[in-house]
């Protein structure tokens, strides 16, 4: 799956996202959850919580994490996996930061037709 | 049968006691009358140093309001210094003109600080520190911060460097001796003192003699010390002084009126003056050629003088081995007994650099006479304990030094030590509770928590450093049904609970999130969602106007202010006013779910209207709509004030004996906005009949023919509980103002998430009344912040997203499903 790897979408400015919140980019397959931590890293995960569906972006973000709005799953940005005696992943998508806007790989949009479980 | 007429000169700690025994033990006797030099209530001396340092205020260590003088029917005169006692005559006169006649007469006159004469002791800025207008003399000048020299390196010394150093000063300490505190502690223990108070930003000099205070020209203006000189010719410059250095009785009026004096003013063991009439009482009495000065021995002569006046003679003053704590919140100071180095003596030592801590032990044929315990003082109970029964230790004494949990030879269980104490082992130094008092009380009346053992058996009720103690003996008694350490943190991101942050965010002064995290040693870079919204809460509560509210750490439904659904779609509940709405208001809904498409509506509980199903990216069109409409956000998704239902009352009911409709609406339009540790739901009923439903609330108003009944701590959710009632007022204003007051009570000390019934039951249903009913100034004041506060949260969170703000909340950043589809 590493066809698209070469391909980055612009898909805004990391002022768009404010620090420690997140913003969602819509996909035809479903919405990519866009994270800012307090500490400027930016991570791009699936924007449904493993547990019941819930929108991740929605949540409250601390350190690498977010915690998920509807019932407190709390989700590892960096691993896309559930944090504490939950169990359940999903997906994170490649992202990187140039001159100030944020770059998500093409590949995610591929990824997110289907294929939860990849990372 | 006319009763015998009381009269008490002082209204400190120890004559209070001696009342509170005495209404207990001869209910009705006396008549009293109280003559108090300071202008104010009987309040808790020892709890001074923490309103330096900020972290209590005034009303928390009040230990006597208005009410309990008023219940007792005791006369207080309040700023009254008395001038004269005639003996002969049998009266007290004040300066103010006051006359009393008495039968018997208590002398608690306390003592005076003593101010070191060197020159320039009496110029402007020279303080002392034994009342709470010294600390507020001292807080106003800690407001201007700069330099601030303390003489003397005592407890009150020390206690006072470490508050005016938390109140932003630059604080030196000067003592005459080579150690701190000699008179508690060793030298090794001096020392190690001295470096904990040194590594707080605090210079210390010791053997530091005092030669003179210098002043401002006074060509200038008044003078004002400017600098204190010491004998070795050093000046250190000095925006305030506070003389630390002791006190003496204060006996002259005792003096005058003929009773003998000595140091003190000299009483039998029955604590009577050279007059059997007279009793003399607290730091001003010398009893067996000493006076005392902590509070213990002042609490057993508060003790004896009560039983006397009660008729019993038999009871004597015998003043025990006292125990001293220093409290300065992080340095652990513990000594008790007689540890000066004699040649009959051994001790007993141990030392662990790294750690800092140090314990000796003072021992003579097998019995302890002293103990210093610093950095760790967890066994201080139990070898006071042993120091007061004078307890033969030879079989213990490999291990004596390790403690009690240690005395067995068994492992080290964290409470081993405390159920190792006797039943007559004393817990609570400042009340002289002993163990056996407070587990009877925790079995025989069911006690569950820290606070309702404090209310009962007033353990750890004062100082509070027995803290510790007690609810080990409360987790001993419990077992695993208590587990102080599961309600204590508020996440695991901090070892604080809920309380000490909101403590420390006044204490600190602090302002922001990374402010609370930097200074409590938050263990996580950025907290967790447990413990960022309650910090929001409690900042936003604590400083309104300033606090910038942190829209990251709100749950998402305050972020977007709309309800989250769990298809991520969301609710919109706009306010209606008490429940009233109109045919144009209904006409706009209706529309709305139309024009948008929204799948449900309903109506809910708190008589509103809501609209479920929204798109996030449709919520700012909707509110537009709404507003046009003249509605504005219900706030349905808020820890704030939800709703107030109301019955249609004396408009159109039969039975309505008050405007239900109108008061409900105006309390919304009054307290709408307002944040809150959990949300606030409330009702107005017209009449008992309750159609509003108004005794299952947070707060509830029933109206009656002569006024109206405030109810509150009501919950009809998880839990289903009836309301407590707070009491009766005549008029809607009255009501607005004590509602208000209760609300504010409960921002100021709910914890987050913790509604309205958990707050009433954890401080008591009786503490809240007292406050927002009773205490007319309290609830002035407390009315007064909740309007200051309202200034800056009445505005629509709705109307400012209609016109623009936190747009990005309701859009994608990129849609790249639409950017596909039209390739």
């Amino acid at each position: 799956m590493t066809i698209m790897d070469t391909g980055w979408i612009d898909i805004g400015a990391l002022d768009d996202v404010p620090r420690q919140g997140a913003r969602i980019v819509r996909t035809p397959s479903g919405c990519i959850a866009v994270f800012r931590t307090a500490d400027d890293r930016v991570f791009a995960i699936d924007d449904r919580c493993p547990h019941k569906g819930g929108p991740l972006s929605q949540g409250i973000v601390h350190g690498a994490s977010v915690t998920c709005p509807l019932h407190n799953w709390v989700i590892s940005l960096e691993s896309g996996t559930a944090e504490g005696a939950d169990e359940g992943s999903v997906a994170c998508f490649r992202v990187k930061v140039e001159d100030g806007r944020i770059h998500l790989a093409a590949s995610a949009i591929a990824f997110a037709v289907g294929d939860t479980s990849a990372t | 049968m006319s009763r015998e007429k009381l009269v008490v000169i002082g209204n400190g700690m120890a004559p209070g006691r001696a009342l509170e025994r005495l209404f207990e033990l001869a209910p009705g006797r006396y008549d009293v009358t109280i003559f108090n030099a300071e202008p104010r209530v009987n309040y808790d001396r020892i709890m001074l140093s923490p309103v330096l340092s900020g972290e209590k205020t005034y009303d928390d260590i009040v230990i006597h309001g208005d009410g309990w003088y008023v219940a007792n029917g005791v006369t207080l005169y309040k700023g009254h210094k008395v001038v004269e006692i005639d003996r002969a005559a049998r009266t007290v006169t004040s300066a103010e003109g006051v006359t009393a006649s008495f039968d018997k007469l208590i002398i608690a006159t306390g003592s005076l600080p003593i101010v070191i004469p060197v020159p320039g002791h009496d110029l402007a800025g020279v303080l002392t520190y034994r009342d709470l207008d010294d600390v507020h003399a001292m807080l106003l000048a800690a407001r201007r911060g700069g330099r601030a020299v303390v003489i003397g390196g005592g407890l009150l010394g020390l206690e006072a460097a470490a508050g005016l150093r938390e109140q932003g000063m630059d604080v030196t300490v000067l003592h005459l001796m080579p150690t701190l505190m000699e008179r508690q502690l060793d030298t090794a223990a001096g020392h190690l003192l001295q470096k904990a108070v040194e590594a707080r930003g605090i210079r210390v000099i010791t053997r530091a003699n005092t030669k003179a205070l210098h002043g401002s020209d006074v060509r200038i203006g008044p003078a004002h010390v400017e600098a204190v000189e010491l004998e070795d010719g050093t000046k250190l410059p000095a925006d305030i002084v506070v003389m630390a250095v002791g006190i003496r009785p204060n006996a002259a009026i005792a003096k005058a009126a003929g009773l003998t004096v000595n140091r003190g003013i000299v009483v039998d063991a029955g604590m009577a003056t050279s007059d059997p009439d007279i009793f003399a009482l607290g730091e001003c009495a010398e009893a067996g050629g000493q006076v005392f000065g902590l509070v213990a021995p002042l609490y057993e002569m508060a003790g004896v003088v009560a039983s006397r006046l009660a008729g019993d003679a038999s009871t004597v003053f015998n003043p025990s081995v006292t125990a001293t704590k220093l409290k300065v919140t992080g340095i652990n100071l513990f000594s008790a007994g007689d540890f000066a180095d004699a040649k009959d003596r051994e001790e007993i030592v141990l030392r662990d650099a790294a750690r800092s801590v140090y314990k000796r032990l003072v021992l003579k044929n097998d019995r302890i006479l002293g103990a210093v315990l610093y950095g760790d003082t967890a066994d201080g109970a139990w070898f006071f304990d042993m120091i007061r029964k004078g307890a033969d230790i030879s079989e213990l004494r490999e291990t004596l030094i390790f403690g009690p949990a240690y005395a067995g030879g068994n492992a080290a269980d964290p409470t081993a030590a405390v159920a190792a104490l006797p039943d007559e082992a004393e817990i609570c130094g400042c009340n002289g509770v002993c163990k056996g008092r407070i587990t009877g009380a925790i079995t025989t009346l069911g006690l569950k928590s820290l606070d309702e053992v404090r209310a009962q058996t007033k353990a750890s009720a004062s100082c509070g450093s027995c803290t510790p103690l007690v609810e080990q003996l409360i987790k001993l008694q419990l077992g695993d049904a208590y587990n102080p350490a599961a309600v204590q943190p508020m996440c695991p991101c901090t070892a604080h609970g809920h309380d000490e942050v909101r403590r420390l965010i006044v204490a600190k002064s602090l302002k922001s999130i990374p402010a609370v995290m930097q200074a409590l040693e938050w263990r996580t870079s950025s907290g967790c969602a447990k413990c960022r919204p309650a910090l929001n809460y409690y900042l936003i509560a604590t400083w309104p106007g300033e606090y910038v509210d942190d829209n990251q750490s709100r749950f998402i439904n305050e972020r977007v202010h709309a309800n989250i659904q769990k298809d991520g779609t969301y609710s919109v509940v706009p306010r209606m006013w008490g429940g009233m709405t109109s045919s144009s208001e209904l006409r706009a809904i209706a529309d709305i779910v139309d024009k948008f498409a929204i799948p449900a509506v309903k109506v809910t509980g708190g008589q509103r209207i809501d609209m479920l199903g929204v798109r996030k990216e449709d919520l700012p069109a909707v509110w537009a709509d709404l507003g046009k409409a003249g509605m504005v956000s219900g706030a349905a998704y808020a820890k704030g004030l939800r709703t107030v239902k109301t019955c249609v009352g004396t408009d159109w009911c039969r039975f309505g004996t008050q405007d239900s409709t109108g008061l409900g609406v105006r309390i919304e339009k009054f307290m709408w906005g307002s944040w809150t540790p959990a949300k606030v739901k409330m009702a107005v009923s017209g009449c008992p009949r309750n159609c509003a439903e108004a005794t299952c609330k947070d707060v509830g108003v029933i109206c009656v023919e002569s006024g109206y009944d405030i109810h509150f701590a009501g919950a009809a959710g998880l839990d289903i509980k009836g309301t407590e009632v707070l009491g009766h007022v005549t008029t809607e204003d009255e009501a607005i103002v004590v509602i208000a007051a209760l609300v504010q009570l409960y921002r100021e000390q709910g914890r987050y998430l913790e509604r309205i019934y958990k707050w009433a039951k954890r401080v008591g249903i009786d503490t809240v009344r007292k406050q927002v009913l009773d205490d007319l100034e309290r609830r002035q004041a407390l009315f007064d912040r909740f309007v200051y506060s309202q200034k800056f949260s009445q505005t629509d969170p709705w109307a400012e997203r209609v016109a623009g703000r936190d747009a990005h909340e309701f859009r994608p950043m990129k849609d790249l499903a639409r950017a596909e589809a039209a390739e």
